[in-house]
């Protein structure tokens, strides 16, 4: 449809920036701006601006989704399963239901199709809900909730699940109705025998035979990756309130759009009866991307009660029950010549997301490199333990740590330089350039051989590389209102997790207008407005950016055909600067902005616009989520210490080379890469979902117990930015929050290779792993 | 969490005769029973009452907070070098301690590598060794374990990384307190006040109680005893100390293994005494005996060192998964003992 609109050429700055600029030739919209000039020649675009809403954080004036109170406003607690698998027996609510003060009480597992006793798969999840006066009494109610269980036999490890005679998580075809929240390679109609569904074969091409065949050289190696927890700052909490003209939402959500759709589905509303808002949101992840589970019941309660119900997770709820990254066992075979091309790659990995589905990381293995002779088999393997969901680079993250090592492997084998095996295989221009940086920057010439150091703490430097795909949400919107007495407000439902959006919707919209970032009122994060994007697969700047920028554009013109209407002149020859309009030909004829929106014939004009497709086009499009590249880079080099008497690693450098098209906010962009590489250093060396066998429970459901890195193990990071310009949009911004976290645990363990000689191949690496490893520890494996 | 009453102890004594149970008392159930409700207990800095309470492994009907009592505050020298240290003296005070920096540097070293800068500032001596012990079954409501008047030990056959590799028979515990470990390097004495008012001095090592003696309990502190102080004997001029670490984050941490060494050096540089004690090995401080005696009278030098670390860990039995302490306390041992040997002897000694 977008080709019946009228289109015109315009010439795109392209490539990288610090190497040089060319030109590329697009055709675009007739109403969407001419060509954003390279940032070393704006104003507002590619400058350091603090944060839109830093003071109201720093200060605790914003509202945090926890921090709404409402009139009449009810408390609600859950009921969670205390077994790993159990079938209810009984279940009667009505001692909670007659307390004084309960206001509402419901059912929250739901009962299979054919009607048999309902059934519990994992500790921790939802069994009752209700809605109380206050807190304490909705626990108290709690505990008058008779349940009778029945305990059954369940399996909480992947090797266990995988045993012939396992207990199984999902008999027949109920495992259909599984989450699978955001996970990648979640296809649906996949073979699924004992616990083991799969595999997913996605990517797979030629004849694997044929390509080991064909090789000089072959590295195996088994990996293994730790379930971690998304340890949200601020945990899942939504308050609700059903009126009689719909529903009125406030949720910590990474998608105010898509929960507006996903509940006016759910409770057959119309979209324009459901309100979602989110004001500040205490970090996601991925694990507040949808509703769930607990935004349905808040929901329902309020309906039940005619009251507004707040639903706010205990942190052992959050650790339990509400999402984490799933597990991986990964089997990587390479082969390559002796010249280090690539003749095949066979990665068969099982994965468990707990009930849910969806565990696969063959994203890496068939996308990165050349080679033409890939195999990925990818298992989920069910346990009874809670669904995990998309957390920051799903899959690749896992599959990065395995095949950069593999990778790293063959080097040695090769007797090449790492970074040279790369420059061989790796595809990506972007990569190589951002290879050599790196290398700069962190001093590879100084790389010893592995093991060189002499001494207990020996020193070692290793890099790595992640790929994640340059998303776009092409449901997204943006308006720009410009009001008479000269107030601009650009308003999207688009919400700022803690990214920065916000402030880089005031850049976006300040560079066009010639006006400064802070004389831009921000309003997002509410469906009122017209819909944004959601904050997740690292795409919200790339599609937000581009609509904001032809929204404030549209609104300049119409501003300035009302001024050249006054001086009867003609708009083409009107700019503005500092805010001032002026003739281009003769800048002394200007106006100030207030005069200027003064001549506007009403109080207050507005202009929307939308995401359009990007300028050469997408790779491959599903419903709203588009994708320009698959190739969005990252490199990084990490330099850690490594103590072989005690088994401790202290990382002690990180060096992260990015790329994300136009970086619009360079400060905002670093403080991003800083927290990809903590949790990724974090995961590296401390995170683990810790379940008991014997109990189901999980054992470290706190942030105690449960390791983050703290300020004394932060290494430090340097970021460097790329500027690649690629002539896509009107921003041409991408995503920066995935590719930031893929590369670092697989790079400390380059590094840590590289210190000590001997190879660690399971996450996370603590000092008892370290201590077997070297083979100091007598008796048993870890 | 349960609501509970609040009472401001006027004295020490007043605290004593209020309190109706210990901690570990309150959370002992012995037959599936609810856990007490009745209790009243004594609160200090508060940190890991809150814990225990917010698990809902506590749910005291009252709260005695002693910690306002200005007896029970600070640190004093006494004329023979012996040092008090009240109960309510904070981590944060210990580890910044000009004099104990110096006479007692294993103590300060080991207060301030406790938990965090925020805890250090509240949590108090006396509260830090009553504390209960970290192991992940004790601490969930969930699992009914031996230490809380079950019947099971989840811990052998469970997730034991973090437990105890000597004198675990019954109940994998390690003691808690990375300032006990040093205390019981410097022989320390608790004084205890008793509701009636006496008060008595027992030595830490027999302060603290082993699962084969107890499984219920890590101390004898009885119901209604007070901890009041911490008294340190007065060191030998020659007295060098050492306390050192390792645990899987640098901050907020329990150590995963921990030394403090403690060791009176002659002229000559032979030693002349030495005290060795493990922590996060065993559920009390672990005195590691054999490494002590192979040192008395020794030259130390790498060889004696290493020895020592090898002996440290004489009769050690790891469970499933946590065998790496072994080579993690000998090779701890064996740089707290050098690093003990070059150490200047303490200037302020008398």
């Amino acid at each position: 449809m977008e080709d019946e609109l009228p289109r015109r050429r315009e010439k795109f700055p392209f490539g990288l920036a610090h190497l040089g600029l060319d030109e590329v030739e697009r055709e675009i919209p007739a109403d969407e701006p001419p060509p954003l000039a390279p940032n070393a020649e704006l104003t507002q675009i590619g400058k350091d601006i603090r944060r839109w809403d830093a003071r109201n954080k720093v200060t605790g004036a914003a509202l945090y989704t926890v921090d709404v109170h409402l009139p009449g406003m009810l408390h609600a607690a859950v009921l969670r399963s205390p077994l790993p698998h159990a079938r209810i027996r009984s279940l009667d609510l009505s001692p909670a239901a007659a307390l004084p003060g309960v206001h509402a009480v419901l059912t929250v597992v739901e009962p299979p199709a054919d009607g048999a006793s309902m059934v519990l798969r994992y500790v921790g999840q939802p069994v009752a809900a209700l809605a109380a006066d206050t807190p304490a009494l909705a626990e108290a109610a709690l505990r008058l909730i008779r349940v009778e269980y029945e305990p059954l036999p369940f399996v909480v490890d992947l090797d266990g699940a995988r045993r012939a005679d396992a207990p199984i998580v999902y008999p027949d075809s109920e495992w259909q109705k599984s989450p699978s929240a955001g996970l990648p390679a979640a296809a649906s109609d996949l073979p699924i025998t004992g616990n083991i569904r799969g595999p997913e074969s996605k990517g797979s091409r030629g004849d694997i035979g044929a390509g080991f065949a064909a090789a000089e050289i072959v590295v195996d190696g088994t990996y293994d990756t730790q379930v971690q927890t998304h340890c949200c700052l601020e945990p899942h909490a939504i308050v609700a309130a059903w009126h009689e003209d719909g529903l009125d939402v406030w949720m910590s959500t990474q998608f105010t759009a898509g929960v507006r759709a996903q509940l006016a589905r759910h409770f057959q509303l119309p979209l324009s009866r459901v309100r979602v808002r989110a004001e500040a949101v205490g970090g996601g992840f991925g694990s507040k991307s949808q509703i769930g589970v607990y935004g349905r019941t808040a929901v329902a309660l309020s309906r039940l009660a005619k009251a507004p119900v707040r639903l706010v997770h205990r942190r052992d709820e959050e650790q339990m029950d509400s999402g984490n990254r799933s597990s991986s066992e990964q089997h990587l075979r390479i082969g390559a010549r002796r010249d280090g091309t690539l003749t095949a790659i066979s990665l068969h990995s099982y994965g468990s997301a707990g009930i849910a589905f969806g565990a696969g990381v063959g994203n890496m293995v068939t996308a990165l490199y050349r080679c033409p002779h890939v195999e990925s088999r990818q298992y989920d393997v069910f346990t009874h333990a809670g669904p995990a969901c998309a957390m920051r680079g799903p899959g690749n993250t896992q599959g990065a740590f395995a095949l950069e090592q593999g990778i790293d492997e063959l080097a040695e084998k090769l007797a090449m330089d790492p970074l040279a095996l790369r420059d061989v295989i790796d595809p990506s221009p972007v990569r190589r350039e951002e290879r050599r940086m790196g290398a700069e920057s962190i001093g590879w010439t100084r790389c010893q051989p592995p093991g060189a150091d002499q001494g207990p703490v020996k020193r070692g430097m290793g890099m790595a590389q992640s790929l994640w795909s340059a998303n776009v949400q092409t449901n997204a919107a943006c308006e720009l209102r410009l009001w008479r007495d000269g107030r601009v407000e650009v308003l999207s439902s688009v919400q700022d997790i803690g990214t920065g959006v916000g402030t880089v919707l005031a850049q976006v919209v300040a560079e066009e207008l010639g006006l400064q970032p802070e004389d831009i009122q921000v309003r997002i994060g509410d469906t009122e407005f017209p819909s944004g994007p959601p904050s997740y697969g690292s795409r919200t700047t790339a599609s937000i950016t581009p609509p904001a920028r032809t929204a404030a554009w549209q609104i300049k013109e119409a501003l300035f055909r009302s001024v050249a209407s006054a001086w009867q002149v003609d708009p083409q020859r009107l700019t503005v600067q500092d805010g001032w309009i002026h003739l281009r030909d003769a800048p002394q004829q200007r106006i100030s902005w207030q005069e200027a929106t003064a001549t506007l014939r009403t109080d207050r004009i507005s202009a929307v616009a939308g995401r359009s497709d990007d300028y050469a086009g997408f790779r491959s499009r599903s419903g709203d989520a588009a994708m320009a590249l698959n190739d969005l880079g990252g490199v990084q080099f990490a330099e850690v210490a490594v103590d072989t008497e005690t088994g401790v690693i202290r990382v002690e450098r990180v060096v992260a080379v990015q790329d994300c098209g136009r970086p619009i906010n360079p400060l905002q962009i670093e403080s991003q890469v800083q927290g990809g590489v903590l949790m990724g250093v974090s995961y590296a060396l401390l995170e683990e979902r810790i379940l008991d066998i014997h109990t189901g429970w999980m054992l470290n459901p706190n942030l105690v117990d449960y390791k983050l890195t703290g300020a004394w193990d932060t290494p430090q990071i340097e970021v460097i930015l790329l500027e690649n310009y690629q002539g896509f949009s009107a921003t041409d911004a991408y995503g920066i929050a995935e590719p930031a976290n893929i590369a670092t645990a697989a790079a400390i363990a380059n590094a840590v290779y590289n210190a000590i000689g001997v190879r660690m191949r399971s996450l996370p690496m603590t000092p008892a792993k370290v201590l077997h490893a070297l083979g100091a520890v007598s008796g048993g494996p870890h | 969490m349960e609501a509970f009453q609040w009472q401001q102890a006027r004295s020490p004594a007043e605290a004593a005769a209020l309190v109706t149970q210990t901690t570990a008392e309150a959370m002992l159930t012995l037959h599936d029973t609810p856990i007490a409700q009745q209790a009243i207990l004594v609160k200090a800095g508060g940190v890991d009452m809150l814990d225990l309470m917010k698990e809902g492994l506590v749910n005291p009907l009252r709260l005695v907070d002693v910690s306002r009592l200005a007896e029970l505050q600070g640190i004093s020298r006494g004329s023979d070098g012996s040092l008090r240290i009240g109960a309510l003296t904070t981590l944060a005070q210990i580890a910044a301690d000009t004099g104990l920096r110096q006479s007692h540097a294993a103590l300060a070293q080991a207060a301030a590598m406790a938990a965090s800068p925020q805890i250090r500032n509240r949590a108090t001596l006396g509260g830090n060794l009553l504390q209960r012990p970290r192991c992940w079954y004790l601490r969930s409501a969930a699992h009914h374990c031996l230490r809380k008047g079950g019947g099971h030990c989840f811990a052998f056959a469970g997730d034991n990384r973090y437990h105890a590799v000597f004198a675990n028979h019954g109940c994998a515990i390690v003691h808690p307190s990375t300032p006990a470990t040093a205390l019981l390097a410097f022989h320390a004495q608790v004084e205890l006040l008793h509701p009636q008012g006496q008060r008595r001095q027992v030595p830490l090592e027999d302060f603290f109680v082993l699962p084969e003696a107890d499984m219920h309990r890590e101390n004898i502190l009885a119901a209604g005893e007070i901890l009041t102080a911490v008294w340190l004997p007065p060191q030998i001029q020659t007295n060098r100390s050492i306390y050192f670490q390792v645990a899987e984050r640098e901050a907020f941490d329990w150590p995963l293994a921990a030394v403090a060494v403690v060791m009176d050096l002659d002229a000559a540089g032979l030693c002349q005494e030495a005290s060795i004690v493990l922590g996060a090995a065993a559920p009390a401080p672990w005195r590691a005996r054999q490494a002590e005696a192979l040192l008395r009278g020794a030259a130390i030098h790498g060889e004696t060192a290493e020895a020592a670390g090898e002996a440290a860990l004489a009769g050690a039995t790891p469970l499933a998964q946590n065998a790496y302490k072994l080579p993690l306390l000998a090779a701890l041992v064996r740089r707290a003992v050098l690093a003990a040997a070059a150490l200047p002897q303490d200037p302020r000694a008398p």
